[in-house]
């Protein structure tokens, strides 16, 4: 009775699966231990995709992003740590696989340049501050001091009476 | 500090930062760098394309320089750099070994009857496993390899007349005359 099936609503059907069934998601690595899923979840969430660069690998709907969750899957499977997957990764795909760049050589510009920085900026505003203060002491003779008060007065009053 | 000092400073470090902001307009994030270069390739055994029954392996690179080339049918840009590769390896006699990517075997069988086959060989990595090892994360990918199995310098993206002439040719030919 093949022939009876009506193709329309086997299309529509289709269309509200097909949606599902495309994307990727963290629910088919699940472990026994609930502890290991969270460990999972957590490391694929500190590793970096290298088809969508600003996404995660575990938010990643890349293929390859897919590949490699199921590489860490395997590995975790297998018992292996946390830094041996990092250094799996690391030696394929460089450091660019981690968010959080490790200290050395190379990356000594990106850890300690801001406090460079900071520090060079800091020095010339302490100095510019000290000569602020230096040049706070205004030398005026004794007249112009008396002038500047009856300026001062004389302005004072016009003030207090608005009227 | 003297006047001028103080309009010149602020003014020389804008100019810095343009320029570092400038150089970054033109570098592609999308390149990554690979840790592998200066290192042995990674090593891989896999069937040929052609026939399953051959196997092909790092056995395969020693002896002699060679472009290990990262390929698939669905890969858009593999098809533009096709023509490129035919005319290296017919006219300039380089040889390349395919690595053909995640892939169906009959549809490469078939890319290759009809646009022509530049490889020496092809190695069917199907499930993209010995791609993981090579640090692939885009075709077209391709490696150069000198004789003793080490990765020289890696190609992100196709390879154009202008990355073979400025870059690959000028690197093959250096490891071409050490001996």
């Amino acid at each position: 009775m093949i022939r009876h099936i009506r193709p329309i609503p086997l299309l529509l059907a289709g269309m509200l699966v097909l949606p599902l069934a495309q994307a990727y998601t963290l629910e088919q690595f699940s472990f026994k231990d609930p502890e290991k899923t969270e460990e999972f979840r957590k490391l694929t969430e500190e590793l970096r995709c290298l088809v969508c660069q600003n996404e995660s690998l575990a938010a990643s709907q890349a293929d390859l992003a897919q590949d490699l969750r199921k590489e860490v899957y395997q590995m975790m499977r297998a018992g292996k740590s946390r830094d041996e997957i990092i250094r799996f990764l690391v030696a394929r795909y460089g450091d660019f696989v981690l968010y959080d760049p490790p200290v050395k050589l190379s990356t000594y510009p990106l850890w300690f340049g801001p406090l460079i920085l900071a520090g060079v900026g800091g020095f010339f505003l302490l100095r510019a501050i000290k000569k602020k203060k230096q040049a706070q002491d205004p030398d005026l003779s004794p007249e112009e001091r008396d002038r500047l008060a009856q300026l001062l007065a004389t302005t004072g009053n016009q003030q207090k009476t608005p009227k | 500090m003297s006047k001028s000092m103080r309009f010149l400073t602020p003014l020389a470090i804008f100019g810095v930062l343009v320029l570092l902001l400038f150089y970054g307009l033109y570098q592609d994030p999308h390149l990554v760098p690979s840790p592998l270069i200066g290192r042995p390739a990674p090593k891989f055994t896999l069937p040929a394309l052609e026939d399953p029954k051959v196997t092909i392996s790092n056995a395969d690179l020693k002896g002699k320089v060679s472009l290990v080339n990262v390929w698939a049918t669905w890969c858009v840009s593999c098809r533009a750099e096709h023509k490129e590769l035919m005319r290296l390896a017919k006219v300039d006699g380089v040889r390349i070994l395919g690595l053909n990517y995640k892939d169906d075997r009959e549809d490469a069988k078939r890319w290759l009857q009809i646009y022509g086959n530049p490889y020496v060989a092809n190695a069917f990595d199907a499930d993209g496993r010995v791609g993981i090892d090579w640090g692939v994360y885009g075709t077209p990918e391709t490696f150069l390899v000198d004789r003793n199995g080490i990765i020289r310098y890696k190609q992100i993206g196709p390879i154009d007349q202008q990355v073979w002439e400025k870059t690959l040719r000028p690197l093959i030919d250096k490891l071409k005359a050490k001996t």
